[in-house]
């Protein structure tokens, strides 16, 4: 019975992604559902446009949550990320009770009963008014919970990651003068990476590590579908079919599925009814985005589209 | 089930999955959600939650397919045997139904191995083996040359004595049926020898490899066999590749404590010099800078081949490597190492430089004409050669001036201490001018040697 239920959750995280745009293969489901039932953070690899952070905005618009965006790059740090204090605020805290300081004092006679009046007061000083929540603080103060999405991790500098650990295991973070504060409702924390360096073991450790690679043709002519409706059927597959074969070809940047919507758009823009030579030819630059790797793909464009017609008749 | 999963970690340890505790209990909690019944989810599942690369993905997918398909071949491969045995079954039950005062009453007397190994119910085969292999502790096989021990373990736990006792008493009493069980325990043979094949490929995966890299590491490179120089070669990625992570980040170490006064006043000087913002002294560090001189004469070239491969895979540790070749004259070949795969770049080079004897006094001449200007006071230079100069002068003169211009002077010797300064060899009159002379041999020494090399850039 259990299993069935399960089976069907996994499925309900297809539909409901599917309903947002964003056709998720099953492994990606797997891994939306599995997140939300054990409580783990995603952490998403691949190759740059396979919709690592389109993934995110997904899930949020399917559950109806707020999206917390937070983008790395080198010399991100606490003061950005975590919490940072209301300095000018602070200051002027400052001046109001310096204003105030004969009133609160008032009659007293000694310096210690002067201090002793000074503690009663109370210390706002470092206290929640002065903090200045940033991303990773706001995801965890939404009272519905939130999708926290870290974009482009491996940008970060190796301490950052650090700094992670305490919220993707624990959903917490310590602020040195407050103590701690925890996660209202824990938000679905996904992060992404390009690989462009290794990460941590420890931070591997806490995350279900997901790996989106380029998606079958079956599939990706769904996205395509999904996200250009006006493309025909026939010009949809020779497409799709194309970027396959494209992909096998030794280039410095592989067509993703980012570049294979934008295409599908300048195609539709350009109302072509199927794939031709010179449409082809001329809209490469969409697809492939080096010089070098439109010079060795343009010989083969011919082959390629016999290729992708061909087994359009047969598939 | 949960047994199952627990022999299942291990076995993805051995494929060089890192499964700490933490990762299994967190694949239990997946498990426990996604259940066992779709195994495509549950593979998705295991992979989430253990694999932390696309490498580790790909290896633990494997595995999975060997593991979870464990019954699997035993039930399709002796499929067409099977059949002809299930006729023979049929036949013999007929005939013995025919004849049960003759066939039926001994049949009753066997032990349960016996009536098993008659009644042809594989399932009930596989799971007695399946138990049986637990009962033997299969997993904690390590070796191939175990493989022996643990199939009679199997089979003895499976009751192989008394089926052995039974087998003599029949061959007197019914010869046929003594033949059909012959038959049928030398099928069971057969699949225990899988079973413990396959326990072999999943459990002592990890083991095997720790003992060859470990025989690796420690071998002679200058002696190294043909068929191992891909592995070693490996083995010395891998070692470039823990020297990387080791190296490669610039750690920021400043001078706590220590203000930079000139900074400080410079950045204050909108305030009136009034020090709102303080500047604090940092060391400044030096990514190092490398001029390799490799001897690559017969004696000492494979060595070299290892020495460029491992140094030039360091990119992101070492800024700078100028490499050169000498055996009786010394090209750079620093352009050959880059542009071309190692294999080719060694060949392009012996047939440029090597295959001569080697002359250290005239390769010193060469390298002081045309490329002392290179050394700088940030820059170690490394020698790797054996110092043996064929009694021709070595010029160990020219080897001061490089030591001077140089921040620090490395000898690697792949001959052992013993045999300095022996025959030709000499190592005692370049060894004053070296910083450190070490013996390097084996993969180890050589990991040991350039791993202290950049540790003192840090």
């Amino acid at each position: 019975m259990a299993e069935q239920k399960a089976l069907t959750s996994i499925e309900a995280v297809e539909s409901g992604l599917a309903a947002q745009g964003y056709i998720a293969s099953r492994q990606i489901a797997t891994a939306v559902y599995l997140s939300q039932q054990i409580e783990k953070p995603i952490l998403v690899e691949g190759p740059a446009g396979v919709g690592k952070t389109e993934l995110a905005k997904a899930i949020a618009a399917w559950r109806g949550m707020k999206m917390i965006r937070l983008q790395c790059y080198e010399g991100l740090d606490e003061a950005k990320a975590l919490y940072e204090w209301k300095y000018a605020k602070q200051l002027l805290y400052t001046q109001i009770l310096k204003d105030k300081l004969g009133e609160v004092l008032g009659g007293a006679q000694t310096l210690h009963a002067a201090l002793d009046q000074l503690h009663d007061f109370g210390d706002v000083f470092f206290s929640k008014e002065f903090v200045e929540p940033r991303p990773l603080l706001q995801a965890l103060e939404q009272p519905g919970g939130c999708v926290l999405l870290i974009d482009e991790i491996d940008k970060s500098d190796a301490e950052f990651e650090s700094l992670l650990l305490e919220i993707l295991s624990d959903f917490q973070v310590t602020i040195p003068e407050l103590g701690t504060v925890s996660a209202i409702t824990p938000p679905t924390v996904i992060l992404t990476s390009n690989s462009e360096r290794d990460l941590g073991d420890a931070l591997k450790r806490r995350c279900l590590h997901l790996h989106i690679g380029f998606p079958e043709q079956r599939l990706e002519e769904r996205i395509v579908e999904s996200r250009v409706p006006g493309i025909s059927q026939t010009l949809r597959r020779q497409m799709v079919g194309f970027i396959h074969e494209i992909r096998s070809l030794d280039l410095k940047k592989l067509p993703s599925v980012s570049e294979t919507i934008d295409w599908a758009r300048v195609l539709v823009l350009l109302q072509a009814t199927e794939l031709d030579t010179d449409t082809v030819k001329d809209t490469l630059n969409v697809l492939l985005k080096y010089e070098a790797d439109i010079e060795a793909a343009a010989p083969q464009v011919t082959t390629f589209i016999a290729k992708a017609a061909r087994s359009n008749v047969f598939g | 089930m949960r047994e199952n999963l627990h022999r299942f970690f291990r076995a993805a340890r051995g494929v060089g999955v890192h499964v700490s505790p933490a990762e299994s209990i967190d694949a239990m909690r997946a498990v426990s959600q996604v259940g066992f019944s779709d195994r495509t989810i549950l593979r998705d599942a295991l992979l989430l939650t253990l694999a932390k690369s696309q490498d580790e993905k790909l290896a633990l997918g494997d595995c999975f397919d060997l593991f979870f398909s464990q019954p699997e071949p035993r039930r399709d491969q002796p499929e067409g045997v099977d059949q002809d045995a299930s006729q023979d079954t049929d036949q013999a039950s007929s005939s013995g139904a025919a004849g049960d005062a003759g066939g039926g009453s001994p049949q009753q007397e066997l032990g349960p191995l016996a009536q098993m190994l008659l009644s042809q119910d594989r399932n009930a085969i596989a799971a007695a083996i399946a138990s049986a292999a637990g009962a033997a502790s299969l997993s904690d096989i390590r070796y191939s040359t175990q493989r022996g021990i643990f199939s009679s373990r199997i089979l003895d736990a499976m009751g192989l004595q008394r089926l052995r006792d039974e087998l003599d008493g029949l061959t007197a009493s019914n010869p046929a049926l003594a033949e059909r069980l012959r038959a049928a325990l030398d099928a069971l043979r057969e699949a225990v020898r899988d079973t413990v094949s396959q326990g072999l490929a999943l459990y002592a995966r990890e083991e095997a490899e720790n003992l060859r890299n470990e025989i690796l590491r420690n071998a002679p490179l200058a002696r190294i066999e043909r068929r191992q120089v891909a592995e070693m070669r490996a083995l010395i990625r891998q070692i470039a590749r823990r020297l990387r992570e080791r190296y490669s980040k610039p750690r920021k170490r400043q001078r706590r404590g220590h203000l930079d006064v000139r900074r400080t006043l410079r950045r204050n000087a909108a305030w009136g010099g009034v020090p709102f913002l303080t500047a604090w002294k940092r060391k400044h560090r030096d990514r190092p800078k490398i001029v390799a001189l490799c001897d690559v004469s017969g004696s000492v070239a494979q060595v070299s081949d290892f020495f460029l491969l491992l140094i030039h895979s360091l990119h992101e540790v070492v800024d700078d490597v100028r490499s050169f070749a000498f055996s009786s004259h010394l090209i750079e070949v620093s352009q050959i190492l880059e542009t071309k795969s190692p294999e080719e770049a060694m060949a392009e080079i012996m047939s440029k430089v090597g295959f001569g004897s080697s002359d250290y006094g005239s390769s010193l001449v060469d390298f002081e004409k045309d490329f002392m200007s290179t050394l700088t006071p940030q820059t170690t230079v490394i020698v790797l050669g054996d110092a043996r100069s064929n009694n021709l002068d070595p010029r160990a003169d020219i080897l001061r001036r490089i030591s001077e211009r140089s921040k620090r002077l490395v000898w690697l010797n792949p001959e052992g201490r013993l045999a300095w300064g022996f025959g030709d060899s000499e190592m005692p009159r370049y060894a004053t001018f070296c910083s450190v002379v070490r013996q390097c041999a084996t993969a180890q020494q050589l990991e040991r040697a350039v791993s202290d090399i950049v540790a003192t850039y840090q």
